[in-house]
């Protein structure tokens, strides 16, 4: 009898834990605290710098990634967004053959432009998808080849250096990338948690048709999402083209599994409907810090790909007990 | 021996994240006999039937099965254990066929051979169908079947496991008269094979007709059992609300005024609708009724801007419509409840406060940036809460589809109530409501109605429609084929007027 109580307890308990929103910043600090003693320059404060610059871009685009799976889509043409506004910006301020090369005006219009493809880009995405009904996956994958290759056909696949000073700093100096990141995160959250787009988006996400009997603009908020998640892809493409110093066709073009994992991983449905800012700020953390100790172990390539697919498996898991869980105990 | 009793529950108790939900029931089936379950919304019979089809485990207590003890600890344990429950929402899916859904755990193979055997599996889906009285091909989708028709296949899936003990969970919410005849004589069948039957329903006279005992729920507990012989009818609803309910129907206290809500003029879609014309006046409660099939929900639909409407002219307030969407349609005042709650009235998933805030959600978003004034919205949730009497149990923050079906259907009503529509159109609005509950949900449509909002409300319950009109339409094969009001009411001519002409062929 006691034995069934303290089984309940603690079942709860662990219920409790794993319904958390800070979940996975509990499994990062367990990971951390596992990994550190094994491995050299761990826990330093060059590494943790290291870390937090090469997070910052990826938790930008994991967030446009995040409002569109809360809708219930899926958004697979960021990479290609990413190399496309990478080049595109270049091509516009870079100072050997930039159209606005050594003008006060190249940076700020190059930004203009990266940010402006980037929504073009989504409304595309959008458009087609809700317009013309057809499946996210599909679409965005279409973009993402289409757009991947006009941007190494555009480039003859040469990258483009000589950029401005002043645009590198943005995403190369890591307290102006912290800014953006945090800028970008907080209207995110703000968004999501305050604003009626973001009800109209949990909503859609949990049922399209309750949505639109309901008078929610359902195809102009999916729309909005993809622009969302377009621009978002585009700031990033900002920061990583900064990182680089260099504008080039396939930037970011590994990191679309990276995305999607770490967005999934800090707890966001595939199915729709769940979602949220910090979820996914744990979530990009945990992969990176994933991979970052991996790297550090000097494993090859290969296998530090098994062990992330494998830990990619593992938080998979425990998000379905996690969603089980909810189930039985919401 | 098959004296044994078909099922024994001894002290089941059940909670939900601190919420007592079952207390310490204890009752028996008798071997082959019928027993009546009935209980306000959220008394806790789909749940206490979930834990007897091992969809949920019990805290507290046991049952006995046949004289042996029994904890199903999956829903096969269940089947296993000749147990056959008919889920209260449809549990079907939509993209497979008739056959393929009733033999899903159980496709009939080829001998030794790991293929299915299609001939048997349609000969066998063929006499189900035959027994539960559906004329349609195993092949069909089960995509293009009308709420009445799944339900009539939920129930050939149960009759397909030959279970020794079937609980049917509301099983007419969704049926036509004529499909319920079938379902009774059909239950009849089963009692006279010697098969136990759990029957929960909110219609007092349907559990007279078909049970011998009777366990009357209420919040959780048992607190009425015997012999349905022993009770009366008002006995039977005081024991369900723990007190004394006078009348089905509130006394209706204001009249239509003369100014019209919506107006319907000519509107035809070939092969659904034919040349509707109707006035609906502010302040006035207008029914809908007809068969199944009679065109009732479709024109509701096209109405709401749905589905497309070929001509046809239709004004709200005196102003045309003209070709808004479903979305300007709701801002000008139009509301609708459909009779499909859980595809299009809820977000299951959501919280209770999300759903109820969904169709007015926007009036609490303030320019520039739509952030949503909190406490306005909040203090919205709250009153409308305690308008429609929604369930205290609940938090707004659990997702809908912990609630009740009754509850569920008191929180889609809520929501188009805190839209403040001009036009209310209601689909089916006391499906699946207890008795205590269906009287507070006219309440809320009269009170709407004396605010100066029209309400039409479709219904299969000619009784209903009699008790809460003003002015009764009937349809009929796509057509309006009579007009009643109040003075010339009577189930009779309404059902006399229903009924399909014969077609010259
Ligand atoms: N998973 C759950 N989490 C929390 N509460 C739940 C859950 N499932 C059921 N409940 C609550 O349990 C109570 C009983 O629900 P149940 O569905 O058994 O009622 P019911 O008697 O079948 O009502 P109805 O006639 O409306 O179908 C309700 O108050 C409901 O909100
Ligand atoms: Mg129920």
């Amino acid at each position: 009898m006691s034995g069934v109580a303290t089984d309940r307890s603690w079942r709860t308990t662990a219920a409790r834990a794993l319904c958390s929103d800070y979940f996975v910043l509990w499994l990062c600090v367990v990971y951390v605290a596992a990994v550190a003693p094994f491995t050299p320059g761990f826990a330093s404060l060059d590494n943790a710098t290291n870390i937090l610059a090469t997070l910052l871009p990826l938790f930008v685009v994991a967030l446009g990634q995040t409002l569109v799976l809360i809708a219930g889509g899926i958004d697979l043409s960021i990479t290609s967004i990413i190399g496309l506004c990478s080049i595109t910006g270049a091509m516009v301020m870079n100072d050997e053959t930039g159209w606005l090369a050594h003008s006060p005006l190249a940076v700020p219009a190059a930004i203009a432009v990266m940010l402006a493809l980037g929504g073009l880009v989504g409304a595309f995405n959008g458009v087609a998808i809700t317009r013309f009904r057809m499946p996210p996956f599909i679409v965005t994958l279409a973009a993402m080849m289409a757009f991947s290759g006009l941007a190494v056909w555009l480039t003859q696949s040469k990258a483009i250096n000589q950029l401005p000073a002043a645009f590198n700093a943005l995403g190369g100096r890591t307290a102006i990338a912290l800014g953006i990141a945090c800028a970008a995160g907080v209207g995110v959250h703000v968004m999501l948690s305050r604003s009626l787009f973001g009800r109209w988006l949990y909503a859609i996400g949990h049922n399209a048709r309750t949505a639109h009997v309901s008078g929610v603009p359902v195809a102009g908020v999916v729309i909005s999402a993809y622009v969302c998640s377009g621009v978002l892809a585009a700031l990033a493409a900002i920061l990583y083209t900064g990182q680089t110093e260099t504008g080039s066709p396939v930037l970011g073009q590994r990191i679309l599994l990276d995305v999607i994992g770490a967005t999934v991983i800090g707890g966001t449905s595939l199915f729709g409907g769940k979602g949220k800012v910090l979820w996914t700020l744990f979530g990009v953390l945990f992969l990176k810090l994933v991979d970052n100790s991996l790297n550090l172990l000097n494993l090859s390539i290969f296998t530090l790909t098994i062990v992330k697919g494998a830990v990619i498996l593992l938080a998979a898991l425990l998000d379905s007990l996690r969603t089980r869980l909810a189930g039985s105990h919401a | 021996m098959s004296t044994a009793a078909a099922v024994e529950f001894d002290g089941i108790g059940q909670s939900f994240s601190g919420v007592r939900v079952l207390r310490g029931v204890s009752f028996t089936v008798g071997a082959s006999r019928t027993l009546g379950l009935v209980g306000e919304n959220g008394a806790g019979k789909s749940t206490l039937m979930n834990i007897l089809g091992g969809n949920l485990r019990s805290d507290t207590g046991r049952m006995i099965l046949r004289g042996q003890p029994y904890a199903p600890a999956h829903p096969t344990d269940a089947t296993r254990a000749g147990i056959g429950l008919i889920h209260q929402e449809l549990n079907l899916f939509s993209n497979l066929t008739i056959a393929e859904n009733i033999f899903l755990t159980s496709f009939p193979r080829a001998r030794a051979l790991p293929w299915i055997d299609q001939r048997t599996l349609h000969a066998r889906t063929a006499a189900l169908l035959r027994d539960v009285g559906l004329e349609l091909a195993p092949d069909t989708l089960v995509d293009r079947l009308s709420a009445g028709e799944r339900q009539l296949v939920e129930i050939a899936r149960a009759l397909s496991l030959d279970a020794r003990l079937i609980i049917f969970d509301e099983p007419t919410t969704s049926l036509s008269a004529r499909e319920t005849g079938t379902l009774f004589a059909l239950l009849r069948r089963l009692q006279s094979q010697g098969i136990a039957l759990i029957y929960i329903s909110h219609i007092l006279d349907h559990v007279r007709q078909l049970c011998h005992d009777l366990v009357v729920l209420r919040d959780g507990a048992v607190v009425a059992q015997g012999p349905i012989e022993t009770f009366s009818t008002p006995a039977i609803v005081s024991a369900m609300v723990g007190r004394n309910l006078t009348q089905l129907y509130p006394t209706r206290r204001g009249a239509p005024a003369t100014e019209p809500a919506l107006e319907v003029r000519g509107v035809s879609q070939p092969h659904i609708v034919c040349d509707i014309r109707f006035t609906l006046r502010r302040g006035e409660v207008l029914g809908l009724s007809g068969l199944m099939g009679a065109g009732r929900s479709e024109l509701a639909r096209i109405l709401f801007g749905l589905d497309p409407c070929s001509r046809g002219e239709i004004l709200v307030s005196g102003r045309p419509l003209a070709g808004a969407n479903t979305r300007r349609r709701i801002e000008r005042g139009l509301a609708f409840l459909t009779e499909d709650r859980r595809h299009e009235g809820l977000c299951l998933e959501a919280s209770i406060a999300d759903n109820l805030a969904l169709a007015s959600i926007r009036s609490h978003a303030r320019t520039p940036l739509k952030l949503i004034d909190r406490t306005g919205w909040q203090r919205a949730i709250s009153t409308i809460r305690e308008a429609v009497r929604l369930t205290a149990k609940a938090e707004d923050t659990q997702p809908a589809q912990t609630l009740s079906g009754g509850n569920q259907q008191k929180v889609v009503l809520g929501k188009w109530l805190l839209a403040s529509p001009s036009v209310l159109i209601l689909d089916e609005p006391t499906r699946g409501v207890d008795v205590g509950a269906k009287f507070e949900l006219y309440q809320l449509i009269m009170d709407l109605a004396d605010r100066g909002s029209g309400i039409l409300v479709i219904s299969s319950e000619i009784e209903e429609l009699i008790g809460v009109c003003d002015r009764i339409l009937v349809m009929s094969q796509g057509e309006i084929r009579g007009e009643f009001s109040r003075p010339e009411f009577s189930s009779e001519r309404l059902l006399a007027a229903a009924l399909p002409r014969e077609s010259p062929a």
